[in-house]
């Protein structure tokens, strides 16, 4: 209906088309619709998307994680609701034969990167006290906004985790990780504050399962591509680019998604069956213990896609129309403005002078490290070794 | 030699006595003094917090007291009744909601005997010059009420009204010449005082997100959550700039229409402005173009709620596009709001325009009506809803700001109530987090935010109970804004869990070499002992 654009307004026009298409269907679907709305309880939608990897072998959850992206903003969510975690770029590695792309089928059928996408944390950006922030909230006060979760208690959320895992934690840049345990805690958190209403977790890694074991926060759904002891595994080698391009259980889910349009009546239990052990070779497992509603009754699209509930308006307030009075005052506004638009030369707006002659700033004093320490009980250790240890007792 | 062995087994005793006192003496310095010093330096540092008072707000009882002004006029009630002027009557109610705190509502309720000027007022002909005789709003504090009761047959009101609510403060009720004059006034007045103050919805949608789930009604999920600031962004889209060459006054609007509005919401938050124009061409590019803001600092740099405001003309092959309700009937508003984040009008031109020109048609947007509806769809969006009024009453029309004084009082009340209600669910979610997570570290400046909420949200409780709407609102505010501070801060996040295994691996390899020798010696040193008790028996 509205004429195609092909870079993405920003979030209110975006939410405006989705809500005009929507409002401008026949007056009995929106009454049918309008009582089941009415059940899920929210009124915004956020999501959480995390790939946890680095280097170019860990292609795939690169991948994944794009892909989920791609979905998600389709049906409806917009960037200012998305917080994208990359923790390597796949895009612009010198090993990528195709730069600036990231295909998610063979033979490169579709590129998942595209000219839109907006990473929020990037490369070592991406650690797990980050992600812990970024959930709880509790965030360093010069943080942008793109980089924040700012939901409420009528949020629901969708966080999907990719990317090196254990029985019990997920990797995070080869270097550290998370345990089930911290992550069940930063979701009682977000309950104590009450900032999802409810929360969809999937996660794509070896022994997914573990990950949602300790959970205990309510209003959690959780989803994960295999169980404990079970690996799971990735979908299929492209040999351009000399890569796994996708994971199995991420491929199945979202060949799923492709069908879903944001007036899709699926629910849960089709997602649930998405990826049987003879497509995945792992056992995809779900948790729903926690979770109020039957999945029967939750919409795919209340956490994919972010459909809002509207209401018609039916009043409105009499205003008057006074238009001479304040036009003058208007014009005097204009005039002062002119005046405070005048452009700063260049060099005004720079302290050239200040930092010309900055001086470097003292850095404290830190002891030195294990590294340093260790080597000097070496060289001391090896000295005593050749040349005695009688010695050592005119040290102690 | 026996000597030379004796004095060698005497020096070889002396090195056992030694050795044993050396043990003894290591025993001493790692149990009672290393053991504690370890515990202490490797716990997480909290500040104390104020544990108890925090878990005596929730049983915190609030009182909100209505303080009303009832004035009688001459023949208003019998003259029995005029004699016993003035005195104070107390109606209190207890509103039945499930939550933890309870709320009780105070009218208090003033009777007076109505001065010259006033009985001169009343006895004009129409309540609206009634008004501007009577009219001083400042002597009013925020929260108060006055109500004016004329005579039975006074031609003040339109013969079958009861009551009339004035836009700013104010009430009239018709009286009434009867032995229980008192009572049957004092009724009428508490039911236009409640309609003008509180009720139990205003005070339920207020307290929505704390009530248990059962009552899921639209009213309460429209409203904005209380907040420091709101931003608010109007916004026109344009699809099909071919045909229409859309302008709008949105400057000159927002002055004249929104900005009124705003200033007399300024207690409730800070409020900032902007626009943005969206044109969208047939070629595919969009094209965005952002006029001024009237405030600095806004859109990206705030993170204060947003409030859309969207004009929508529709392309030239779908207009006039309608938004019908569910009967099929269009709607003469052609816009729907959506809670929580804002409101869309559809502004069909008018087809007169077209004939004229070529193509693109130049449309000058009628911003009243444009921001009738926009203003319509704020006051919705902040829960400003309708009251419900008496029967027979009669509502003064809209002030030019769009909003009434008492529905402003309305309001703070509602997020008072509120904000008391976030703030100490805060508090107690961080005491709870705290006994749960034991990783959290409490500085003394967290410390010192949360001993700030818990007094803030004492005061504000306070100040309800004796009437002071307008400083119990600031304290409130206050209170959520400490409390969240507290459990925002960055330094409340716990890391490094350690499970067991893990703690046992560490501290292992470091005191197991130390601990064993000394629990050893320890061990052999008890045993001698033994051993030499039992002996000086054996030999007696």
């Amino acid at each position: 209906m509205a004429a195609p654009c092909s870079r993405s307004p920003p979030a209110a026009a975006l939410a405006a088309l989705s809500l005009l298409s929507f409002a401008s269907w026949a007056a009995s679907q929106i009454e049918n619709e309008a009582g089941q709305f009415f059940k899920s309880g929210h009124t915004n939608n956020w999501a959480v998307l995390v790939c946890t990897s680095r280097f170019w072998f860990n292609y795939r959850h690169v991948a994944n994680t794009l892909s989920v992206y791609r979905s998600v903003k389709r049906l409806g969510i917009p960037d200012s609701h998305i917080v994208l975690m990359l923790a390597d770029d796949m895009a612009c590695n010198a090993r990528n034969p195709k730069p600036a792309t990231v295909f998610s089928h063979k033979n490169m059928e579709l590129n998942v990167y595209g000219d839109d996408v907006e990473v929020d944390y990037r490369s070592y950006e991406v650690t797990v006290e980050n992600f812990l922030r970024v959930l709880t909230g509790r965030i360093p006060p010069s943080t942008p906004r793109s980089k924040r979760l700012l939901s409420d208690d009528r949020s629901n959320i969708l966080i999907y985790m990719t990317g090196h895992g254990g029985n019990g934690f997920l990797k995070f840049q080869d270097s550290e990780e998370i345990t089930n345990i911290e992550l069940a805690d930063a979701f009682e958190q977000m309950w104590q504050k009450r900032r999802y209403n409810e929360l969809l977790f999937i996660i794509d890694t070896c022994q997914g399962a573990s990950m949602y074991e300790r959970f205990y926060s309510p209003n959690i759904m959780a989803l994960a591509s295999s169980q404990v002891g079970e690996d799971s595994l990735s979908h299929q080698p492209d040999p351009a680019i000399g890569v796994h391009l996708m994971d199995r259980y991420t491929f199945y889910v979202l060949e799923f998604l492709e069908e879903i349009i944001p007036s899709s009546q699926n629910n849960m239990n089709d997602l649930f069956q998405v990826c049987p052990k003879s497509l995945c070779v792992s056992t995809p497992g779900h948790r729903i213990d926690l979770f109020q509603r039957n999945p029967k009754s939750v919409l795919i699209t209340d956490f994919f896609g972010s459909v809002r509930k509207v209401e018609i308006t039916t009043e409105t307030i009499r205003l008057k129309r006074d238009s001479e009075i304040l036009e003058s005052s208007y014009k005097e506004d204009q005039i002062d403005e002119e005046e405070l638009m005048e452009p700063l030369k260049y060099a005004e707006q720079l302290p050239v002078a200040q930092i010309i002659h900055q001086k470097p700033k003292l850095k404290d004093w830190h002891p030195p490290g294990g590294f340093i320490l260790g080597l000097w009980a070496l060289i001391i250790m090896v000295f005593f070794k050749t040349y005695g240890i009688k010695h050592m007792k005119f040290i102690f | 030699m026996a000597a030379a062995g004796a004095a060698g087994a005497a020096a070889t005793d002396l090195e056992v006595i030694r050795g044993k006192r050396a043990a003894l003496f290591f025993a001493a310095v790692a149990i009672p003094l290393g053991l504690p010093l370890w515990w202490k330096t490797t716990e997480t540092y909290r500040a104390p917090l104020p544990y108890a008072e925090i878990s005596g707000l929730n049983a915190l009882q609030l009182r909100l007291k209505v303080p009303v002004t009832v004035v009688f006029t001459r023949d208003s009630v019998p003259l029995d009744d005029q004699e016993k002027l003035p005195f104070t009557v107390v109606h209190e109610r207890e509103i039945p909601l499930k939550y933890k705190m309870k709320i009780k509502c105070r009218f208090q309720k003033a009777y007076r005997r109505a001065l010259d000027y006033e009985e001169e007022a009343l006895s004009s002909s129409s309540v609206h010059e009634a008004k501007a005789m009577l009219a001083e709003p400042q002597d009013q504090a925020e929260g108060s009420l006055t109500v004016y009761v004329i005579s039975e047959n006074s031609s003040l009101l339109p013969q079958d009204m009861m009551s009339y609510i004035g836009p700013e403060r104010t009430a009239v009720v018709r009286g009434i010449m009867h032995h229980e004059a008192f009572n049957i006034i004092g009724r009428r007045v508490i039911q236009v005082a409640q309609a003008m103050s509180l009720t139990e919805d205003v005070l339920a949608a207020a307290l929505a997100d704390h009530l248990p789930e059962n009552k899921w009604s639209s009213d309460n999920r429209r409203p904005l959550k209380s907040s420091l600031g709101y931003e608010i962004t109007f916004s026109l889209l344009n699809p099909d700039p071919k045909s229409h060459d859309v302008h709008w006054d949105i400057e000159g609007a927002v002055q004249r229409y929104v900005q009124p509005f705003l200033n007399a919401l300024s207690v409730v938050g800070n409020f900032s402005v902007d626009s943005q124009v969206y044109h969208c061409d047939q070629v595919g590019k969009t094209q965005e173009k952002f006029s001024k803001s009237w405030k600095p600092g806004s859109s990206a740099a705030s993170l204060y709620p947003v409030l859309n405001f969207l004009l929508y003309v529709p392309e030239l092959v779908h207009s006039p596009l309608y938004i019908q309700n569910k009967n099929g009937v269009p709607m003469p508003t052609n816009a729907f709001h959506s809670p929580r984040w804002g409101g869309i009008m559809v502004y069909n031109v008018d087809p007169q325009t077209y004939n004229a020109s070529e193509l693109p048609v130049r449309v000058e947007v009628d911003m009243v009506q444009v921001m009738e509806v926009f203003l319509a769809q704020l006051r919705l969006l902040f829960g400003i809803a309708q009251p419900k009024v008496p029967p027979k009453c009669l509502l003064s029309e809209f002030k030019s700001e769009g909003l009434m004084t008492w529905e402003l009082d309305r309001l703070l009340w509602a997020r008072s109530v509120e904000n008391l209600a976030t703030a100490t669910t805060t508090l107690t979610s961080l005491a709870q987090l705290l006994g749960k997570i034991s990783n959290i570290v409490i500085k003394d400046d967290v410390a010192s935010e949360v001993y700030k909420a818990v007094a803030a949200v004492q005061k504000a409780a306070e100040e309800l109970a004796s009437g002071h709407l307008s400083s119990a609102f600031v304290a409130s505010q206050e209170a959520v804004t400490s409390s969240e501070r507290a459990f925002f801060d960055p330094s409340l996040l716990h890391l490094l869990y350690f499970p067991d295994d893990q703690k046992f691996a560490i501290y292992i390899p470091l005191f197991l070499p130390m601990a064993v020798p000394i629990l050893l010696s320890l061990v052999k040193i008890f045993l001698e002992t033994r051993k030499s008790w039992k002996k000086p028996e054996k030999i007696d």
